[in-house]
C-alpha cells in the first residue's frame, strides 16, 4: 500500500498563555487519498484544533507542537517561508465555520479568490480572473458573474459558505479540512451545502476532514468518524460501526443525545457532567469523570487506544455490543 | 454615489451657516470693546460715534450680522480695524503660510504615527509595542508650546542649526521654495507633528492589533498568502478609521497652532488670531475664525466623500 495523504503521529499541541492548556494529546490520525475522515466530539474536544494545526494556523509564539505531521510526503512542522504559504491553500485548503467573518470584508469575492489563485499558480490575471468565475459556477451559485462583483456583506449565508467552498477549492488541494461548516448557516441551507461538499468530493477526488458535533451531518459525508474527547481520540471506525455499535462509553452517551423522530416524546439523554479543564487534564481516563463504567484503573492510566476487531477504542472496559442476532 | 455626494453637500450648508452665526456672535460675548484699543481712553463723545458709524458698530447685533454675511459670501471680510487692510488678503496670507506648516506636520505626523502604529500593532505586547505606546502617549500629552521652546533652546541656541524665528530670512512671511525657508519651516513643523503622530500612532496601532485578532485573517493565512499581501488587506481595512482621524486632526492642526505660530513666530492664522485677540480687532478675529471653521467643514466633507469610496460596506446601502 502506498504511503497515506496524511499521517499524524503522536501530534501533541499546548497553549502556552497565561495559563498552559493541552489542548491535543498524543493524536493519531491516518487518512487516504479520497477518503472523508467526520471528527467528531463537543466544543473544546480539539477538532478544530487538530484542523488548524494542520495548516499551522496558531500563533507560533505561544504554541508547542510535538509528534509528526506528514502530508502529501511533506513534513508540515519543518515547512517555512514560500514553502509553507504554498502548502497552505494549495495542498491543504479550509472551509470556515462562519462564512461572514472568513472573507475580507473590503475585497469582493471575485477579487478574493482570484488573489488566492495568483497566490498559487503562475497565471494572469484575467485567466486567474476567469478560473474564479468558473469555481463559482461549480459551486452552484446563480448569477455567478454577478455574485463575482460583490462584496462578502451582500450575500446570504448559504451563498457566502458556496464562495467560501469554492475559494477553498480553487487551487486544487489534495485535502479539505472543514470547520463545522453548516453550523452557521439555517437548517434547510445545511443539506444543500453538506450534498454539495460530497458532490465535489466525489468530483475531485480530495481528502476531507470533516468537523462537526452533528452526527447527522457526519453520517452524510465521511466514510470513517474519529470521535474526540478533551484532545485525545477515543473511538475510530468506519461510519456504520460507530453508528451501529458504539463502543465508548462517550461514543454512545454522544449517540443518545442526538435528536431524532425514533425518540420523539422520550427525555433527551444528555452525557451528565462537562468536559473536563484542559489546563488541569486528570491523570487518567479524561472521561472517567463522567463515566457510568469508570473503575480505579481509569482513574489512574490512561487508556491507549487499542485496536478492537474493525475499529480502535482508548477504553479499560469498552461497551459489549447489543449481541446481533445470529 | 453620485447622490451620497450631492447629499453630503446640502447636509454641509447648514453646517456652514451655523458656523458663521457662532463665528459672529462669539466674539460679542467677550468683554471690552473694539474702539477702546484705536480711540484714546479720553476720546471727545462724538469721535467715538463718528468710529462707531463708519465701523458699523451702532447697529443692532442681528442686522451687524446681516451685513457681514452677505459681505463676506463675495469675499469681503471687512477692513482689519488695527492695521486698516483688507481682512480677507490678510487672513488668506495666513492661511497659506498655515497650509504649509500644518501640511508638513500632517505629512510628517500621519506617516511617522503609521508606521510605529503598524509595528506595534504586529508586535503586540513586545518591547517594540511598549517603546510605540511610550513615544505616542508623550506626544499626545506633551504640551506642544513647550516643546517648541525646548526645541529651540536645543537646535536654534545650544545647536544653531535651525533658525528661531519667522518664515524666511529677515522676518519676511513670502514663502519660497528655497533652503533659507525650509530651514525656518523644520522647528514648528516637527514641534506641530507631535500629536498627529501620537494620536495617530495610538489609533493604528489599535486597529491593526484587533485586525490580527480576527478570523478573516487567519483566513487568509489559510489561503497561503504572503505577509505582504496580508498587510495590503490591512491597510485597506484600517484605512477608512485613520483617514477619519487623520482629516480630523488636520483640521485642530490648521486652528490649533495658535501657541506654536506664536512660539516661532510663524505668520500663520494661530499668529494672526493671537494678534486679532489682543488687538481686540473684531473684524480679523471674526473672519480668521470663519476660516478656519471652514476649513473644518471641507475638510469633514472630503473624508465623508472619500471613505465610502475605500470601504464598500459604507455608502452603498
Amino acid at each position: 500500500m502506498s504511503a497515506p495523504l496524511v499521517s499524524l503521529q503522536d501530534l501533541s499541541v499546548q497553549f502556552c498563555g497565561h495559563r498552559k492548556a493541552s489542548a491535543l494529546n498524543a493524536v493519531n490520525i491516518e487518512l487516504g487519498a479520497g477518503e472523508v475522515l467526520g471528527l467528531l466530539g463537543e466544543s473544546g474536544s480539539g477538532k478544530s484544533v487538530t484542523l488548524r494545526t494542520l495548516l499551522r494556523l496558531h500563533p507560533e509564539r505561544t504554541t508547542k507542537i510535538q509528534g509528526k505531521m506528514q502530508v502529501d510526503g511533506q513534513d508540515v512542522l519543518a515547512l517555512k517561508g514560500r514553502a509553507l504559504d504554498l502548502y497552505r491553500g494549495g495542498t491543504v485548503s479550509m472551509v470556515f465555520q462562519e462564512p461572514g467573518l472568513a472573507f475580507d470584508p473590503v475585497y469582493t469575492i471575485g477579487q478574493q479568490i482570484t488573489e488566492a489563485i495568483r497566490a498559487h499558480e503562475a497565471v494572469g490575471e484575467a485567466a486567474a480572473r476567469a478560473q474564479a468565475l468558473h469555481m463559482l459556477e461549480r459551486v452552484q451559485i446563480p448569477q455567478a458573474r454577478r455574485r463575482f462583483d460583490a462584496y462578502p456583506h451582500e450575500l446570504s449565508g448559504g451563498m457566502r459558505q458556496r464562495a467560501m467552498i469554492a475559494l477553498a477549492l480553487a487551487c486544487k488541494p489534495k485535502l479539505l479540512l472543514a470547520d463545522e461548516p453548516t453550523t452557521a448557516l439555517d437548517a434547510t441551507v445545511q443539506i444543500q451545502v453538506l450534498l454539495l461538499l460530497r458532490e465535489l468530493q466525489r468530483e475531485t477526488g480530495m481528502s476531507v476532514i470533516f468537523v462537526t458535533h452533528d452526527i447527522g451531518a457526519a453520517v452524510e459525508v465521511a466514510d470513517r468518524i474519529a470521535v474526540m474527547y478533551a484532545g485525545r481520540i477515543v473511538e475510530q471506525a468506519a461510519v456504520g460501526d460507530i453508528v451501529r455499535a458504539p463502543r465508548h462509553p462517550y461514543t454512545v452517551g454522544l449517540l443518545a443525545a442526538t435528536v431524532g423522530a425514533e425518540h420523539r416524546g422520550q427525555p433527551l439523554q444528555a452525557v451528565p457532567g462537562a468536559p473536563p479543564d484542559l489546563a488541569a487534564l486528570p491523570p487518567g481516563c479524561s472521561f472517567a469523570p463522567r463515566c457510568t463504567h469508570a473503575s480505579e484503573r481509569c482513574r489512574r492510566e490512561v487508556p491507549p487506544l487499542t485496536s478492537l476487531g474493525n475499529r480502535a477504542v482508548a477504553c479499560w472496559h469498552p461497551v459489549q455490543p447489543v449481541a446481533e442476532a445470529a | 454615489m453620485f447622490a451620497y455626494l450631492i447629499k453630503r453637500l446640502i447636509y454641509a450648508i447648514p453646517i456652514a451657516l451655523s458656523v458663521t452665526v457662532v463665528s459672529f456672535v462669539l466674539v460679542y460675548l467677550a468683554p471690552g470693546d473694539p474702539l477702546n484699543a484705536i480711540a484714546p481712553a479720553d476720546a471727545p463723545e462724538e469721535v467715538i460715534v463718528a468710529l462707531k458709524s463708519a465701523y458699523g458698530l451702532d447697529k443692532p447685533v442681528p442686522v451687524q450680522y446681516g451685513l457681514w454675511l452677505m459681505r463676506a459670501v463675495q469675499g469681503d471680510l471687512g477692513t482689519s480695524i488695527a492695521s486698516g487692510r483688507a481682512v480677507t488678503a490678510e487672513v488668506l496670507s495666513a492661511v497659506s503660510n498655515t497650509l504649509l506648516l500644518a501640511g508638513m506636520a500632517a505629512l510628517g505626523g500621519v506617516l511617522v504615527g503609521c508606521v510605529l502604529g503598524a509595528l506595534a500593532g504586529y508586535r503586540h505586547g513586545t518591547w517594540i509595542d511598549r517603546v510605540a505606546t511610550v513615544i505616542s502617549v508623550i506626544g499626545v500629552s506633551i504640551p506642544h508650546y513647550w516643546l517648541g521652546l525646548v526645541l529651540t533652546i536645543l537646535f536654534s541656541i545650544w545647536l544653531p542649526w535651525f533658525p528661531a524665528m519667522g518664515a524666511g530670512p529677515g522676518g519676511s512671511s513670502e514663502w519660497l521654495w528655497d533652503a533659507e525657508h525650509l530651514r525656518h519651516l523644520v522647528l514648528p513643523a516637527l514641534t506641530l507633528s507631535v500629536i498627529p503622530m501620537g494620536i495617530i500612532t495610538r489609533t493604528v496601532r489599535a486597529l491593526v492589533a484587533d485586525m490580527l485578532e480576527q478570523e478573516f485573517v487567519t483566513a487568509l493565512r489559510a489561503r497561503g498568502l504572503s505577509g505582504i499581501a496580508i498587510f495590503r488587506h490591512i491597510a485597506k481595512n484600517t484605512a477608512p478609521t485613520v483617514l477619519a482621524v487623520a482629516g480630523l486632526q488636520i483640521g485642530y492642526l490648521m486652528g490649533g497652532s495658535i501657541l506654536v505660530e506664536t512660539v516661532f513666530a510663524w505668520p500663520g492664522t494661530g499668529f494672526l488670531l493671537n494678534t486679532a485677540i489682543f488687538q481686540r480687532d473684531i473684524p480679523l478675529l471674526q473672519g480668521t475664525i470663519l476660516v478656519l471653521c471652514m476649513f473644518f467643514v471641507v475638510l469633514n466633507l472630503l473624508v465623508d466623500i472619500l471613505q465610502p469610496l475605500i470601504d464598500p460596506r459604507m455608502g452603498r446601502s
